[in-house]
């Protein structure tokens, strides 16, 4: 198929068969009343401090923690890239910044 | 979705024990059903336009009454407030039609920049103008009263030069709101500035009270060694609060009571005995006594 | 004495910088030291943002530990606060970021990972709408079908990367025993849907974005698929639009004038 316009039967013929396979999807009217429907957490707001802020030391955040030169310790550390690097496994060599 | 189109009949938010609705929740008040008087809501997690936030809120508010808590309004700021933020609030307020909606006398945007937290204002005549600016704004902007909430604060400002109590009084006479009594930070804000919760709470204008708030707090110490409590919302309600809401009902009589509990949020059943705890109290206050004001 | 404006802008500076002094005027009870107690509010929005991002982006969280996660958020925060309370916003660049951090850039797919879970995100939160029901495309004669435009589900989210991602989003946020992602699979194409309620992933067949993008800007089901072929020539139509439709990602669709 080049990029010429498509002729009209090839369309309807392509639209008869999508239609033919697919279910038609649910409705969400009540749904959340029926089904555990998944529920994020993400971006909720709180009237409070936030938690372990007064166990976690209220002096000063633990600032020990440097993304600038700390090594990534997740799953990425096993993931090869196609070139046959593992991540950059040194921490940057390079000046800090302030803070 | 069907919701959209629903009218909900407002209901009054009654002299009971409600609860803070976590999404954590969801079900178990759906499944269960359970008798709780009213549930709260953040207004800022309600914000986003569909989705299942609004399908259990909206599943929910069939069955019990609601209440509309913002908590980023930032109405102590110097700045104006963020009208995309008002207009967002006005459209959860006009979609779930809330008993009360309730907002805190703090802070939590300069210059845009929203910092997620409830930063303290000093107490004075300057401070006093914009926040009576700004609640005029929002009753303007909502079409009701609203309730403004004491805060619980971990510093002082030497610029103030009102009390606390004479600032919110100076609050509701300019602008008609009412005032959101938090006996958690009551305990909070005395401990952590040295005073006295009690003449505190028997000097507070409870004929503007329209809701009261129970959370927990989390202990800690400050530079010099003194006890500071944190407004944490993370445990049960401590029993200093409980015995502060106690002689507060005796006072004022019967009034809507929120258990607040944000962080490290437990089974449903540990809330409900909080709320189950609340009721008893609040049962065993004459209901004729009660001379808080409405708070429609 | 600072004046309201001065004061907010003093104290709102210091928040997120942990070398910064009390502010002017701020004490404690008595007129005492107020550092450990300035330090609550200080901890209060550091802690809270980064949970936040932590909530929003658990897949780069698992990838890069939650050590290196928390003091990379950490950097985020001081150079980005929140522009609005709506906090499911927050994170929208996060993406950006990441590509733009130098110490990450032996990790060239983060960026898109994270492009994906604020998708996912983004569409959790979108508006509602019923999925278009697959049945009235029948009803269009076979002359008239090709000249119809649709309208996309309010939650459709597409994100396009020469990553793995989709498998990456899976084994660092869903599956628990999957096994890691190989880059060497070659790029995913994502669709992101909310067919009811539940969030929905699935992969792009080739050419397919072109397709749906074609259809988003408003061109007909014939343009469209004539765009798609002119970018991949293995473009299936048919497939294309049955996989479409199972995810939900249109709303209604517009019969030709």
């Amino acid at each position: 198929m080049s990029n010429k316009t498509l002729t009209a039967a090839i369309v309807a013929g392509a639209v008869a068969t999508a239609v033919a396979s697919v279910a038609a999807p649910g409705s969400a009217s009540a749904a959340a009343k029926e089904k555990c429907y998944g529920v994020s957490l993400a971006g909720q707001n709180d009237c409070a401090a936030g938690p372990g802020t007064s166990c976690a030391g209220t002096s000063s955040i633990d600032y020990q923690g440097n993304a600038w030169t700390l090594v990534p310790q997740g799953t990425c550390a096993s993931i090869e890239l196609p070139d046959g690097r593992v991540g950059s496994l040194e921490p940057l060599d390079r000046d800090l910044p302030e803070g | 979705m069907s919701e959209k189109n629903t009218r909900y009949r407002k209901i009054e938010i009654p002299a009971r024990a409600g609860v803070g609705l976590k999404a954590q929740h969801y079900r178990d008040v759906l499944e269960g059903a359970p008798d709780i008087g009213f549930f709260e809501i953040h207004a800022e997690n309600y914000m986003g336009a569909g989705g299942p936030p609004h399908a259990y809120l909206s599943a929910i508010r069939e069955f019990y009454p609601l209440s509309l808590h913002g908590v980023g309004l930032s109405i102590g700021s110097h700045g104006a407030l963020d009208k995309d933020h008002l207009a967002r609030l006005k459209a959860i307020e006009s979609r779930y039609e809330p008993g009360l909606f309730s907002e805190h006398l703090a802070w939590s945007t300069h210059d845009t920049a929203y910092y997620n937290d409830l930063l303290p204002v000093p107490y004075d005549r300057e401070t006093l103008a914009r926040v009576c600016d700004h609640i005029d704004e929002v009753q303007d902007t909502l079409g009701r009263r609203m309730l403004l909430e004491n805060p619980s604060t971990y510093v002082a400002f030497e610029q103030s030069t009102m009390s606390e109590l004479d600032f919110l009084r100076e609050i509701v006479r300019r602008t008609g709101c009412g005032l959101l009594l938090d006996v958690n930070n009551v305990y909070v804000s005395a401990v952590n500035h040295e005073t006295s919760p009690e003449d505190y709470l028997d000097s507070f204008p409870v004929e503007h009270v329209g809701e009261i708030h129970l959370g927990g707090h989390a202990p800690d110490i400050d530079d010099e060694g003194r006890p500071l409590l944190i407004d944490a919302h993370d445990r049960a309600v401590d029993n200093a609060v409980w015995g502060l809401y106690d002689r507060l009902l005796q006072r004022a009589g019967a009034l809507p009571t929120l258990i607040e509990w944000d962080n490290d949020v437990p089974q449903w059943a540990v809330l409900a005995g909080e709320a189950a705890a609340a009721e008893r109290m609040l049962a065993g206050v004459a209901q004729g006594t009660t001379v808080h004001a409405a708070t429609a | 004495m600072p004046r309201l404006p001065d004061l907010q802008a003093a104290f709102s500076a210091a928040l997120t910088d942990p070398d910064a002094a009390v502010p002017e005027g701020v004490t404690a009870p008595r007129g005492g030291r107020a550092d450990k107690r300035f330090a609550v509010y200080r901890n209060n929005v550091t802690v809270s943002l980064v949970g936040a991002l932590e909530d929003t982006f658990p897949a780069i969280a698992r990838l890069l530990g939650d050590e290196y996660f928390t003091a990379l958020a950490r950097e985020y925060v001081r150079a980005k606060r929140p522009s609005s309370p709506f906090l499911a916003e927050y994170g929208e660049d996060f993406g950006d970021f990441l590509d733009a951090f130098p110490p990450l850039a032996g990790y060239p797919y983060l960026g898109d990972v994270a492009r994906l879970e604020h998708a996912w995100l983004s569409a959790y939160h979108a508006a509602d709408a019923a999925p278009l029901d697959p049945a009235r495309l029948t009803a269009i004669s076979e002359s008239d079908v090709g000249d119809v435009r649709f309208t996309l589900h309010p939650a459709l989210r597409m994100v396009q990367s020469r990553w793995p991602i989709l498998q990456l989003f899976e084994a660092n946020r869903t599956g628990e025993g999957k096994p890691p992602a190989d880059l060497s699979s070659g790029g995913e194409s994502v669709l992101v849907t909310r067919p009811v309620l539940d969030v929905t992933l699935s992969r792009l067949a080739p050419g397919a974005s072109y397709f749906l993008n074609a259809l988003a800007e408003g061109s007909t089901l014939g343009a469209a698929a004539g765009k798609a072929f002119e970018n991949a020539s293995e473009f299936d139509l048919a497939q294309a639009l049955q996989a479409a439709l199972a995810a939900g990602a249109f709303a209604d669709i517009r019969m030709p004038d």
